[in-house]
């Protein structure tokens, strides 16, 4: 089941610059281990993670197998108004995630 | 003794898979550093690369490549005509060169982004930030891996 943790400031004053700290709970298997009959495990990664800030995108990464397992990932950005962060995980396997957060900027 | 070294070798994998012992696997395919380099040139093209800006922080000595925090941040400011576009990471020896990249504008106020990756060998890795007058900037790091990621066999 997948499931997202994020971690953004409640509350912030105009102009502040804060930090977004993101995870995702995802196998991110590479695609080049093998089991032990020989058969390769094939590849299921998140492949691209965007965080858009009242509907604007501020942050984008595209994600390789040398990810690790749940990714994490943090960034930072600039407190502009109150609104809204959203996030979205795409990866193999149809694999299509969203969540969201509030901040309040004062 | 060549039967015995295989079992000595078959004996230090399967206790490297328990995490028992330490120790570096022998793994069947590699990124090689032309590969790097053609992932690199990917990114950044024919321009220069020069060294500089980027600080990588990555322990130099990593127990468990399963799993190795990493933060790069540039020193350049983040204002509407001088930024920071995108900021990658590559390494030398994993199965494949590209490990992330990061796509930033002029509102991040900080250049700074954090992740965790995964590293198969001891092997150099190179953070490469792209400015917004499309120069390149970058920082290479050895790291020393005693219990590599990626290629182990599923039990």
């Amino acid at each position: 089941m997948p499931s997202a943790l994020i971690n953004v400031p409640a509350k912030a004053r105009r102009g502040d610059i804060i930090e977004i700290k993101t995870l995702m709970s995802h196998i991110m298997e590479t695609g080049y281990r093998h089991t032990a009959s020989g058969e390769v495990v094939p590849r299921d990664i998140i492949t691209s993670f965007t965080c858009r800030y009242n509907g604007r995108e501020i942050f984008r990464a595209d994600l390789y197998p040398a990810i690790a397992a749940n990714p994490f990932i943090t960034f930072f950005t600039t407190a502009t108004e109150s609104g809204k962060f959203e996030f979205e995980w795409i990866g193999d396997k149809g694999f299509s995630e969203t969540a969201s957060a509030s901040i309040t900027v004062e | 003794m060549q039967q015995s070294r295989r079992q000595l070798l078959h004996l230090a994998g399967s206790a490297a898979v328990l995490g028992a012992v330490p120790t570096v696997l022998v793994h069947p395919v590699y990124a090689t550093p032309a590969m790097l380099a053609t992932a690199i040139r990917n990114v950044a093209g024919e321009a220069e690369i020069r060294t500089g800006k980027v600080k990588f922080d990555i322990p130099p000595l990593v127990e468990n490549g399963n799993t190795v925090p990493m933060t790069v941040s540039v020193a350049n400011p983040m204002k509407a005509d001088d930024y920071v576009k995108s900021i990658h990471v590559f390494n030398e020896k994993n199965p494949q060169p590209n490990i992330g990249n990061f796509y930033l504008g002029p509102h991040a106020g900080r250049a700074q982004i954090s992740t965790r990756i995964r590293l198969a060998d001891s092997q150099k890795v190179v953070a490469i930030a792209r400015l917004s007058d499309d120069t390149f900037w970058s920082a290479t790091v050895d790291v020393v891996v005693t219990l590599a990621a990626c290629t182990e066999e599923v039990l």
